[in-house]
């Protein structure tokens, strides 16, 4: 039967075979070889989403701010004088772990068309990263490969990167997880949505020559990788920022013009996905002369255009009387634009080559048809926390935690990339969240992603949970309130039920998280099958969260100010160790329950935060995350170059807890004398638990008589290169 | 001058325009004159991205022989990083910008000492004066041979140093591996000088800083005062 003759071809694009009786229902007889690339480009789990989907139907994605939700491009949400911030991430795990550069960098290059094909001009980047420990050579060369790809794109397209993080875990040491995100600023009425809604307009390919480079580059994504992974290296894609940069400039110059349709990039299966995408939101069908499209090399099939993944292209519809002044624009910057094609009223996608027709099926079927999966879902018992020794030495711990990997300055990373063009930037990278300047207007954004993966190891749910907590905590340091989220879930193979059921619970944790939060999920991304040769990466949530401060002089900052200014703690610190940087530095099993957030808590706390800082009362203030109390305490020493005395920390934990658990819901802030009362009063108003800790000043970070340790001490250690 | 592939356009134009309220026109890279203009301001980006070398194929651009008959009858020209490649590629200003002695892209706050007060972007500026302002390149490793170094010292056409906050020139406070510690120079006249560090994202306290002011008063200082 047809099915068993197409077996080898079904593997090269990763269908089942009941996948396959669902093409052949569809189009009503077996598929050629080409109609089966599409449908196999389509229908992988990264362009359709068909194991998480169902899940993802739990997420809050609207609000009354929010202009555009999943589904479009990049997600949109109102920030007040005619303005809309949108924004996406997006995962370039697999091609990262083949190609580290070329992988980041068109994983950077992607996000960036992703925003500015909605007519945003984009205005920052934020990447997250995971790779394994840097004492492996293989490690070590992914980590400089792909810093030094989103530099080297990022720069030279000349939008700022502005913050992210990085963790090193075992874990990752097969995978490395590479998440970029891309924020970016359009006037409302200038937002637009990607959908070829009227029959009969032109179809214009603009940008480079289609080549043979990142064919079945979603269907690699969408498998688990292994040794021969390696000879998929013709698979990724090499980007050219500099005709990126072209690009973006005429497609923002196209936005102001008459008669376009619509402007949609190529991203993964390349043209396949998103002509097929573009006609099928606006209920129209398209027609494509494959001849028509510019190629880089002779010999290419309909099959190679069609699913070939090259970069810096974007398909623009227009009506047929704008073909011309959209063309003066391509020709001012120089760009090469082809016409590939038609909107037709047929609902179905027709490839002709050389007159004749090479495929034909239907719209629907191909972007929305694809079978779901449910995959069996297994959980993790929970064990657990494993005994530890007590801190016999707290000064020893502090500075080995400190100059630890995963703690370390950040700076000889973001000095690599430009973080200022543009001229907004108020707050940059190294701190909780960055702060951009909104041009022309008082208002600023922060900007932060956030994912503790050792959390969502010990519990999916309560993992993601701590994730949203800490991203929204982070926002709220800078003075500026959260208004939405976008979230890349990095995974490991979901066909292996303990898999599918960490993402089951971690999705749960962020609609639960989201919800409590009232934060609308405007935008995202899935990578599964983060697999190598059956290992499967830590679960990674990656949450990326956008704030709004609508008065920049009310901003806050994360360094000490001034001596004599009084630092508080704020929040409760209970015994959570389970899961900290301190019992990884010890080589503790990675047992236990992590740290749980209450969203009571946590929304008294914010909103407690937000009120202290719009009223000016805090000096500066400093989210408590990894690396507990004292690292938080030592960084804002650092970031102010300001000593601290503290006579000591008291309470009902242990000391190891009091110095390095990593409790949720606390943040450390430094406050005037003569405004002490009123901070009380403020955190009192709203039940906020807070401790004073001690005075600013001097040379030494000095807490009791457990710690000493002069500010140059410590950023030696702090310093410590990569 | 926008040149494909530049982004510091609308950062200068904003520093110009936004902040001290003078006249902005953009440059396109195929116009034929720049009559007209007071000063031309050639911002840093990546220039048809900086593929062959950097500024090596913007100089051919149709612009730049209007801008070099410009620049010789004395109007004020300004190349800030990637311009300043480019005006060394067109032999405006001599020497050359080598890759980064660290071979990495740089993007951080550094401090120059003003060396001399005599071009017309440093007027406003006294010999030792310390600026901060933040670089952003990965090829901003000056570097001419010795006689030419030692004539742009003697011509007074080294224009800033990188130094400590304090003013000394040292090894530590040098972000590229710079011969001298050279940021910027000038031409013998004075009306042309490129410099590495970026004054135009040092114009507003909000953002960090706003000693690049200093920079672009100086040029319109020396306008007023030819004019008057």
């Amino acid at each position: 039967m047809a099915v068993a003759i197409k077996r080898e071809q079904l593997d090269a694009v990763a269908l089942n075979e009941e996948e396959y009786r669902a093409i052949v229902r569809a189009i009503g007889r077996d598929p050629n070889d080409l109609e089966i690339g599409m449908f196999g480009a389509l229908w992988s789990e990264h362009c359709a989403y068909k194991t998480s989907k169902t899940l993802l139907r739990q997420l809050p994605t609207e609000g009354p701010h929010v202009l555009q939700g999943p589904g479009e491009n990049a997600g949109a949400v109102d920030i007040g004088d005619g303005l809309a911030v949108v924004f996406k991430i997006e995962s370039h795990n697999h091609p990262s772990a083949i190609e580290p550069y070329q992988g980041a960098a068109t994983g950077v290059g992607g996000i960036l068309r992703d925003v500015f094909a909605m007519g945003a001009r984009p205005i920052a980047i934020l990447d997250a990263l995971r790779f394994g420990p840097l004492d492996s050579g293989r490690s070590r060369h992914l980590f400089h490969g792909v810093v030094a790809g989103i530099g080297g794109y990022g720069n030279c397209f000349g939008c700022p990167t502005v913050g992210g993080e990085v963790y090193f875990d075992e874990g990752y040491a097969d995978n490395p997880i590479v998440n970029a995100m891309c924020v970016g600023l359009v006037r409302h009425e200038r937002l637009r949505r990607a959908s070829a809604d009227r029959a009969g307009d032109v179809v214009l390919l603009v940008g480079a020559d289609t080549g043979r480079d990142g064919i079945h580059g979603a269907t690699f994504a969408s498998v688990e990788m292994d040794e021969r992974s390696a000879e998929r290296r013709p698979a990724v894609q090499v980007g050219n920022p500099f005709l990126e940069k072209l690009l973006c400039e005429a497609c923002l110059r196209l936005n102001e013009l008459e008669g376009v349709t619509a402007i949609q990039d190529l991203g993964a299966a390349g043209l396949t996905s998103a002509a097929g995408e573009l006609a099928h939101r606006g209920h129209r069908g398209i027609d494509i002369d494959v001849d028509r499209v510019s190629r880089r090399e002779q010999g290419m099939s309909a099959y190679d255009v069609m699913l070939s993944e090259s970069q810096e292209r974007m398909l623009v519809v227009v009506r047929p009387d704008a073909e011309a002044s959209a063309r003066e624009i391509f020709d001012h910057f120089e760009l090469h634009a082809d016409r590939i094609g038609t909107i037709t009223g047929t609902a179905r996608m027709r490839v002709r080559e050389q007159g004749i027709t090479v495929a034909d099926v239907p719209l629907k079927a191909l972007v929305d048809g694809v079978p779901l999966r449910t995959p069996a879902a297994a959980f993790a018992e929970k064990r657990p926390a494993p005994a530890m020794p007590l801190v016999e030495e707290p000064e020893a711990i502090l500075l080995d935690l400190i100059a630890s990997p995963n703690l370390r300055s950040r700076r000889p990373i973001y000095r690599t990339y430009d973080h200022q063009v543009q001229d907004n930037t108020v707050i940059g990278p190294g701190f909780d969240a960055a702060l951009l300047r909104v041009p022309a207007t008082d208002k600023g954004l922060a900007l932060t992603t956030d994912g503790n993966s050792r959390y969502v190891a010990l519990d999916p749910y309560e993992g993601t949970r701590v994730a949203v907590a800490e991203a929204a905590r982070n926002i709220v340091c800078t003075g500026a309130r959260p208004i939405a989220v976008t979230n890349c879930l990095n995974f490991g193979n979901p066909e292996r039920p303990e898999i599918f059921g960490q993402l089951q619970e971690s999705v749960r944790g962020l609609a639960d998280a989201c919800r409590a939060l009232e934060l609308p999920v405007v935008s995202g991304n899935v990578s599964l099958y983060n697999e190598t040769s059956e290992r499967n990466i830590p679960p990674t949530p990656v949450i990326g969260m956008v704030g709004l401060l609508d008065d920049l002089s009310r901003r806050c900052p994360a360094g000490f100010q001034d001596d004599g200014d009084i630092v508080f703690l704020l929040g409760e610190t209970r015994e959570e160790l389970a899961g900290s940087e301190y019992f990884r530095l010890l080589g503790a099993p990675l047992e236990g329950r992590p740290p749980v957030v209450s969203f009571e808590a946590e929304r008294r706390l914010q909103a407690a935060m937000l009120d202290s800082i719009g009223r000016g009362v805090l000096r500066c203030a400093h989210d408590v995350s990894d690396g507990g109390l004292l690292i938080a305490l030592a960084e804002s020493a650092l970031y102010g170059g300001r000593g601290l005395r503290c006579p000591g920390i008291a309470g009902p934990v242990s000391r190891e807890a009091a110095y390095f658990g990593e409790s949720q819901g606390r943040i450390v802030v430094s406050v005037a004398p003569r405004r002490v009362p009123e901070l009380q009063k403020l955190m009192a108003n709203r039940h906020v638990p807070l401790q004073a800790i001690g005075v600013v000043g001097g040379e030494d970070l000095q807490v009791g008589s457990d710690i000493r340790i002069s500010l140059d001490t410590l950023r030696q250690a702090w310093e410590t290169a990569f | 001058m926008v040149f494909p592939g530049t982004w510091s356009d609308r950062d200068c134009a904003h520093a110009v325009l936004d902040v001290l309220q003078e006249p902005v026109r953009y440059i396109d890279h195929r116009e034929q004159n720049v009559d007209g203009l007071e000063l031309v301001i050639l911002p840093g980006g990546f220039s048809y991205g900086d593929y062959l070398r950097c500024g090596a194929i913007a100089r051919f651009a149709p612009v730049m022989e209007a801008v070099a008959d410009f620049a010789n009858r004395g109007g004020l020209v300004l190349g800030i990083c990637n311009g300043f490649q480019i005006l060394q590629e067109a032999r405006l200003l001599p020497g050359a910008l080598l890759r980064n002695a660290s071979c990495e892209f740089r993007c951080e706050w550094v401090h120059l000492r003003v060396e001399q007060s005599n071009s017309a972007f440093t007027l406003d500026c006294r010999p030792g004066q310390v600026l901060r302002i933040p670089i952003s390149h990965g090829e901003g490793n000056f570097f001419a041979d010795p006689q030419t170094l030692d004539a742009l010292e003697r011509n007074g056409q080294v224009v800033f140093r990188y130094c400590a906050p304090d003013g000394r020139v040292t090894a530590d406070s040098n972000p590229n591996g710079s011969v001298r510690n050279i940021a910027g120079i000038s031409n013998a006249h004075g009306n042309v000088v490129g410099m590495m560090p970026h004054p135009e994202r040092a114009c507003e306290p909000l953002l960090g800083g706003s000693d690049g002011l200093a920079i672009f008063r100086s040029a319109i200082h020396a306008l007023t005062r030819v004019a008057v």
